[in-house]
């Protein structure tokens, strides 16, 4: 039985946030950075800490946490970047997640993985693509295309918006704009 | 390696057709013109010649009839007439296709090439029909070449005396650049029939490229001088495009008693043979001014030839130099034509280029870094380093960005062919003006801009331009104007599309608007806002919807992709008088001076391009606006926007805040900062497709720390601020 599409063994890149362990594919991961300074965006949501600086270009950074809806990463020896590939409308994009702390590269069998729960999970359902179950620990292994997929950052941009209507208190002056 | 070889032949052959195309609508206009109808011919010929090459054949045979066409043109046996272009075109589009078969286009059918052919060979057979009834020799001086058409570039023996000659080498020369040497001894009593010689030499020297030399060797000695005489002559050696004729006119009033006389010594068209240009003693004897026993004679002698003609008395000092002179001119002609050749172009893969510039884009990032550690550590010979390094890389910006610049004329051409197809389509007659086709734009910038300039030409021919019936009805005359200009405004391109059509229809965007409910029924809304409506997706208040234009699409399409370069589109119209779109586009998209600023701990960036000046607000300033955000700069209101506060940022205020005044479309407004750092060469980066809807905001640059600053779109921001200020009243 193979859930989410995954029918060969795969390796993922394990990382914690908080206390629970997530995982992506390693064939999505770049490389892993030291946290480094984020220059903040303006007027953009909490969770899109900024860009930083990666060799030249200039590379969007996710509090992962805030995503999932834990309180914002602080700042600590082992927070990392973990700078991503993600597939976007046919289009690739480099984005770095914020995560507390980088674990291992484990293996993992189709037989390992498990489809997601239902409930039980404060993840999106669609956001997984399984749990995989290592030494009595549970992994929940991303679906990282679809953590930043097109609807995902456009209601991030349209919520924004609506933040900046909200802010002009006739919103009757945009049109036309 | 062949298919090489034939990419290659296909870039090659759309230049030529390019040229091709606007060398027609040149002929068109101009049908007298030798030179395009050279053009012509030359590009067919090399067309023909490359494409047989490469294993093109169809396109060399075909092309090869198109050339037998142009001969008999060429030749003087037909003229040339809007049928033929029209035909010549179409052949052209064919060549285009038949090119194409072998990358995967169309395959071209067999029965058009014959039509085409076939047309071609019954309008000939007509043409020189009718050129046979247009008198043999119908002659007009100067640089009104008679009506017929002769192209054969061979010269006649020139005597420069007889009158029939002449006028035959003045129809003739039309092309081809020659030297001529014109001896002028005026007769002694010259000055007293008050003649000024000098205006007859002024006068050579607006036919082209002149060298004038005076022989004073027949001056007198001082005792013997009759000071009202003219004892000088001159020697000119003119190369101009002119013919004879237009020579012996300027002396036609003194040709009875001076002594002229005008030789041809050079064709430019041989300026390109091999081997040395002639003799010092060579041209002497040529001109008369030397025999030939006397240079052998000098020759023996072996010591520099100048002086030595000069020692022996066989030629004067003065024939000497105008001989040397004539040896340079000469030189140099040949030395222009060798540079014209050696500066010609190399074709270079824009993929090169763009890797080019963005090296550089990391040597400015890299030499910013050299800059701040120097200056942190105060070392004067890093320091000096530092600034030779900086120096060094601004030129070095500068010369890569300029290699991707291109002159916007190319693609101003094109549009000549897009107007004249469909204003015949269409029943129009339309004239389309260009202007300032030498400013220059980004490579990418003017990719992109074609499209675009279609979208709003089309625009203007189908809802602009009236046909002609209408605009005689309204007192305008039968053909429409479409001007085409462009011009550089700072560090922005102004591009701008104006028509003398019946203008934008105020009354049917404001019902559209709304129908659509994007105006209120009573609201005032002025020219500007209304007409920036037809950008929006889906506006059209045309009636009927032609293949041309009408479907509403279009006009958004072009706003997203002026905003994608960072430019900004304005209307103007008047009913009946016309309209106007002005585009404005950044010079350049990869590099821009800017000058930083902090906020807080971060860092932005304006484009130097909008920057103004900068003052310091202090608090009593801000007390003195009660509550309003206007400051005063040397007695004027300078509205300003905190940005601290537009961005969010939190933490304290300095005492005293800089104020940076911006000036964008004649508008100042100032935009609050903590401090002012300085000029910064500033390389944009892109923030990506996570961030493209972020207002306010062009891009990101990296600094010399390694930290990220943001760039400002300063335009942006001061829109959103005057809706905000809209919205707040």
């Amino acid at each position: 039985m193979s859930v989410g599409g995954i029918t060969k063994t795969t390796q993922y890149l394990t990382f914690k946030l908080g206390e629970e362990i997530f995982a992506v594919d390693v064939a999505q991961v770049r490389e892993i950075l030291d946290f480094t300074t984020v220059t903040k965006v303006p007027q953009t949501p909490e969770f899109m800490r900024g860009v930083i600086n990666l060799r030249g270009s200039v590379v969007p950074v996710v509090d992962m946490r805030l995503k999932f809806g834990m309180s914002r990463t602080e700042k600590s020896v082992n927070t990392c970047i973990v700078v991503v590939e993600v597939t976007l409308e046919s289009e690739t994009l480099i984005i770095g997640a914020l995560a507390d702390s980088v674990q291992e590269v484990v293996e993992l069998e189709p037989g390992q993985i498990e489809p997601p729960p239902k409930i039980g999970s404060r993840l999106r359902f669609e956001f997984l693509k399984g749990m995989g179950k290592r030494d009595e620990q549970f992994i929940m292994i991303l679906d990282i295309d679809k953590v930043f997929s097109a609807t995902e950052i456009a209601t991030v941009l349209g919520a924004q918006q609506e933040a900046k209507l909200s802010e002009n208190t006739g919103s009757s002056s945009e049109k036309g704009a | 390696m062949i298919d090489e070889y034939r990419k290659a032949f296909r870039e090659e052959a759309a230049d030529l057709l390019a040229d091709l195309e606007t060398a027609l609508l040149e002929l068109e206009s101009d049908p007298m013109n030798l030179e395009m109808l050279g053009q012509v011919f030359r590009t067919m010929h090399t067309i023909k010649g490359s494409g047989s090459m490469f294993g093109f054949d169809d396109v060399a045979a075909f092309t090869h009839e198109l050339e037998t066409a142009f001969d008999l043109i060429r030749r003087g046996k037909v003229r040339v007439n809007k049928q033929l272009i029209d035909l010549t075109l179409n052949a052209r589009d064919l060549i285009r296709a038949m090119i194409e078969v072998s990358f995967g286009g169309e395959p071209v059918e067999e029965a058009r090439k014959n039509i085409v052919i076939e047309a071609l060979h019954y309008l000939l057979v007509q043409g020189s029909v009718a050129g046979e009834r247009q008198p043999e020799v119908s002659v007009a001086p100067g640089k009104q070449a008679g009506v017929l058409i002769h192209g054969a570039p061979e010269l006649p023996g020139v005597d420069g005396r007889s009158e029939d000659k002449a006028k035959i080498e003045a129809k003739q020369v039309g092309g081809g650049l020659k030297t001529w040497r014109i001896r002028f001894k005026p007769a002694v009593n010259l000055f007293r029939q008050g003649v000024n010689p000098v205006l007859m030499l002024n006068e050579l020297r607006e036919l082209g490229d002149v060298r004038i030399i005076a022989g004073l060797d027949a001056i007198p000695e001082l005792q013997d001088l009759d000071p009202e005489g003219c004892f000088i002559s001159w020697d000119v050696l003119l190369t101009t495009a002119n013919g004879l004729q237009s020579i012996r006119d300027v002396f036609i009033f003194v040709e009875d008693e001076s002594e002229i006389r005008i030789d041809l010594i050079d064709e430019f068209a041989h300026v390109d043979d091999e081997g040395p240009g002639k003799r010092l003693g060579e041209i002497l004897v040529d001109r008369g001014d030397l025999k030939k026993d006397d240079l052998a004679k000098v020759l023996e002698e072996h010591k520099k030839i100048g002086e030595l003609l000069v020692e022996s008395g066989a030629a004067g000092s003065g024939q000497v130099e105008a001989a040397l002179l004539e040896q340079q001119h000469l030189s140099d002609l040949r030395k222009k034509k060798q540079a014209v050749e050696a500066t010609s172009s190399i074709r270079v893969t824009s993929e090169r280029l763009d890797s080019l510039v963005n090296l550089i884009g990391e040597l400015v990032t890299v030499q910013a870094r050299l800059s701040q550690t120097a200056a942190s550590r105060n070392d004067p010979e890093l320091l000096a380093i530092g600034e030779v390094v900086e120096r060094l890389t601004a030129d070095l910006r500068d010369s890569a960005l300029n290699i991707r610049m291109m002159p916007i004329g190319a693609t101003f051409s094109k549009f000549r062919r897009l107007v004249r197809d469909l204003s015949t389509e269409l029943g129009r007659e339309i004239e389309l003006i260009t202007d300032g086709a030498e400013t220059e734009l980004d490579k990418t910038v003017i990719e992109k801009l074609n499209d675009l300039l279609v979208h709003l030409i089309r625009n203007s021919i189908d809802h602009g331009i009236e046909p002609p019936e209408e605009r005689e009805n309204k007192g305008k005359s039968r053909s429409g104007h479409i001007h085409l200009s462009a011009m550089h405004s700072g560090a922005q391109v102004l591009v701008q599309i104006r028509d003398d059509g019946r203008g934008l229809d105020r009354e049917a965007i404001r019902t559209k608007a709304i129908e659509r409910g994007l105006v209120q029924p009573n609201a005032e809304v002025t020219d500007k806002e209304l007409f920036s409506l037809i950008f929006l997706p889906g506006f059209s208040t045309a009636k009927k919807v032609t293949n041309v234009s009408g479907r509403g699409v279009g006009l958004d399409v072009v706003k997203r992709a002026i905003d994608e370069l960072r430019g900004s589109i304005d209307v103007a119209s008047q009913p009946d008088i016309g309209s106007e779109i002005t585009l404005k586009l950044p010079l350049t998209l990869a590099i821009i001076d800017g000058l930083l600023v902090r906020i807080s701990d971060r860092s932005y960036v304006l484009p130097l391009s909008v920057v103004r000046e900068c003052v310091e607000l202090k608090p009593e300033d801000v007390a003195r606006g009660h509550g309003k955000h206007v400051a005063i700069v040397r007695g004027e209101m300078v509205p300003y926007v905190r940005l601290r506060e537009r961005f969010g940022i939190g933490g304290p205020r300095p005492n005293i805040e800089q104020i940076v005044i911006t000036e964008v479309e004649g508008l100042r407004v100032g935009f609050v900062v903590d401090h002012v750092i300085g000029e910064h060469q500033t390389v944009i980066k892109t923030l990506g497709s996570f961030y493209k809807d972020v207002e306010g905001l062009s891009g990101a640059t990296i600094l010399g720390d390694g930290s990220v600053a943001l760039i400002m779109d300063i335009g942006k921001l001061i829109q959103s601020a005057e809706r905000e200020e809209v919205s707040r009243v």
